[in-house]
């Protein structure tokens, strides 16, 4: 199973940072806050999902790494 | 002994002039409480294909197992009864505790409990009654009784907000996983139930998955209670067989006051269907899937004719806005842009193309927020925007007149006045 794309809705305050970096996987809706179409994180992609997860101010943003 | 026959089940001895069952009434009808094995009553529960009746319709028999495989279990009964219009569980705590309260030991005996906490509305006073009188006269009880009274606000009965709420939190949805099973109420694993629920188990422990069998269908077996409300001559909470045709149901709350243009199936979590199609239907979780809605917590409202069900929905769904957590930002932001947009078009003064603005916003806010109300409210309003869909155009050059129906938002639970039962 890949790793997965997740965020924690009560921690998350639409500060935007994870849709600037990784807008392949997020976009924000009319609030700023993010939606993730796809949470399976293509393999390429994993280590700026890991990057916008360290860069999330209120580590909202969750990677659930493949075990 | 045997069960009873037919219908009624739950309701068996219920009194009509409204006092509660005393312990020998509750024996009477009933008998002792058998003690059974752990095992021997959650397989009982599994054969008989009991689901929890507080709106998930999860099978119980495997919460009862994931609860039972870890240790130092505690046991809830969720007699929260948030959703307005709901009148169930405070029949059966108000009218039948012994029932409720024979169902939560056996449910403790099963998952190695020795404590059950029963979460009600600050609201409840009946149901506090019914429960503290029935305490009193009880003895040899295995396990110990703790009350606690949250607040009665929508998501306050969500199952992780109850965890939350009686560690010492917010009666705020929190999280999930882990769940309550897996780590509740102190950090234990928490079996939380609903009061019919219990009070289903505890009937099956005496007689038995055949005889619970009996009545439904295969799919879904046993009896429901289901509250009915609106615009019917007989509101209250009634006990029915799965599979019974909702125009059954209409007729046992007395038949409508006027013709019915809709239904709301599910509670204001649910799905309005348009009235000929509801009246089709039986009360089934097949029949229900088919035109996409579920029973949820055993709530229909009719509406009439002469009711705005654009008016009345964009009321409720300002309800549900203002009643988010207001933790999740999509849930907190997304409703309240939705119930101001369903206000505009009840209004006429939103152009009838904010429907599909609204139809976009529905559609993420779903799965965004740590609890389902958001994906409730969706779903309410969907419906809504769906079987109301030609007085939106009307609206957008008429003038409305049409009265508010006064459908319950908040507070806790209505008296029941009605709670007659229809034979087998």
């Amino acid at each position: 199973m890949a790793s997965r794309l997740r965020v924690n809705p009560i921690m998350c305050e639409a500060h935007g940072l994870c849709a600037e970096l990784l807008p392949e996987l997020i976009r924000l809706d009319d609030w700023g806050y993010p939606i993730i179409d796809e949470a399976e994180i293509p393999r390429e992609l994993l280590g700026l999902a890991r990057k916008a997860a360290d860069a999330c101010p209120t580590l909202a943003l969750l990677v659930d790494e493949d075990r | 002994m045997t069960g009873p026959q037919g219908l009624p089940r739950l309701l068996a001895g219920l009194h009509a002039d409204g006092s509660p069952m005393t312990l020998a009434d509750h024996r009477r009808v009933h008998g002792d409480l058998r003690r059974t094995q752990p095992a021997e009553l959650i397989q009982a529960i599994d054969l008989a294909g009991l689901r929890g009746r507080g709106g998930a319709d999860f099978p119980t028999a495997r919460k009862l197992r994931a609860v039972a495989e870890r240790r130092r279990a505690a046991v809830v009964v969720n007699a929260s009864e948030t959703e307005p219009a709901s009148g169930k569980d405070k029949l059966l705590l108000s009218r039948m505790p012994h029932l409720v309260l024979d169902g939560a030991v056996l449910a403790a005996g099963a998952v190695g409990a020795r404590e059950v906490i029963i979460k009600l509305g600050e609201g409840a006073h009946e149901s506090l009654a019914g429960i503290e009188g029935a305490l009193a006269v009880r003895d040899g009880d295995p396990v110990s009784f703790k009350f606690a009274l949250g607040p009665d606000r929508y998501v306050a009965g969500e199952e992780s907000a109850v965890i939350h709420f009686l560690n010492g939190g917010q009666a705020k949805p929190t999280l999930v996983p882990p769940r309550p099973y897996e780590r509740g109420y102190q950090g234990r694993p928490t079996l939380v139930q609903n009061p019919e629920t219990l009070a289903q188990a505890a009937l099956i422990a005496r007689y038995g998955a055949n005889w619970f069998r009996e009545i439904g269908t295969d799919a879904d077996p046993g009896s429901a209670l289901v509250t009915i409300t609106g615009a019917v001559r007989a509101p209250g909470v009634y006990e029915l067989a799965f599979g019974t045709p909702i125009s059954d149901l209409l007729a046992a709350a007395g038949g409508s006051t006027e013709p019915l243009q809709a239904l709301l199936v599910g509670g204001y979590f649910g799905t309005w269907v348009e009235a000929t199609r509801a009246l089709g239907l039986r009360l089934s979780r097949e029949d229900l899937r088919s035109v996409g809605c579920s029973l949820g917590s055993g709530v229909l409202i009719a509406l009439g004719e002469s009711a705005c069900g654009l008016h009345e929905s964009a009321r409720v769904i300002r309800y549900l806005a203002d009643e988010s957590a207001g933790q999740c930002g999509p849930c907190v932001f997304g409703l309240r842009a939705i119930a101001d947009a369903t206000a505009g078009l009840a209004e006429g003064v939103a152009h009838a193309r904010e429907r599909d603005r609204l139809l976009r916003w529905t559609s993420e806010v779903r799965g965004r927020g740590a609890c389902h109300h958001p994906n409730g409210a969706a779903r309410f309003i969907e419906s809504a925007l769906e079987v109301f869909s030609a007085d939106i155009d009307w609206h957008q050059s008429q003038r409305c007149t049409a009265r508010p129906v006064g459908l319950p938002l908040g507070g806790p639970a209505p008296d029941v006045r009605h709670a007659l039962m229809e034979a087998g």
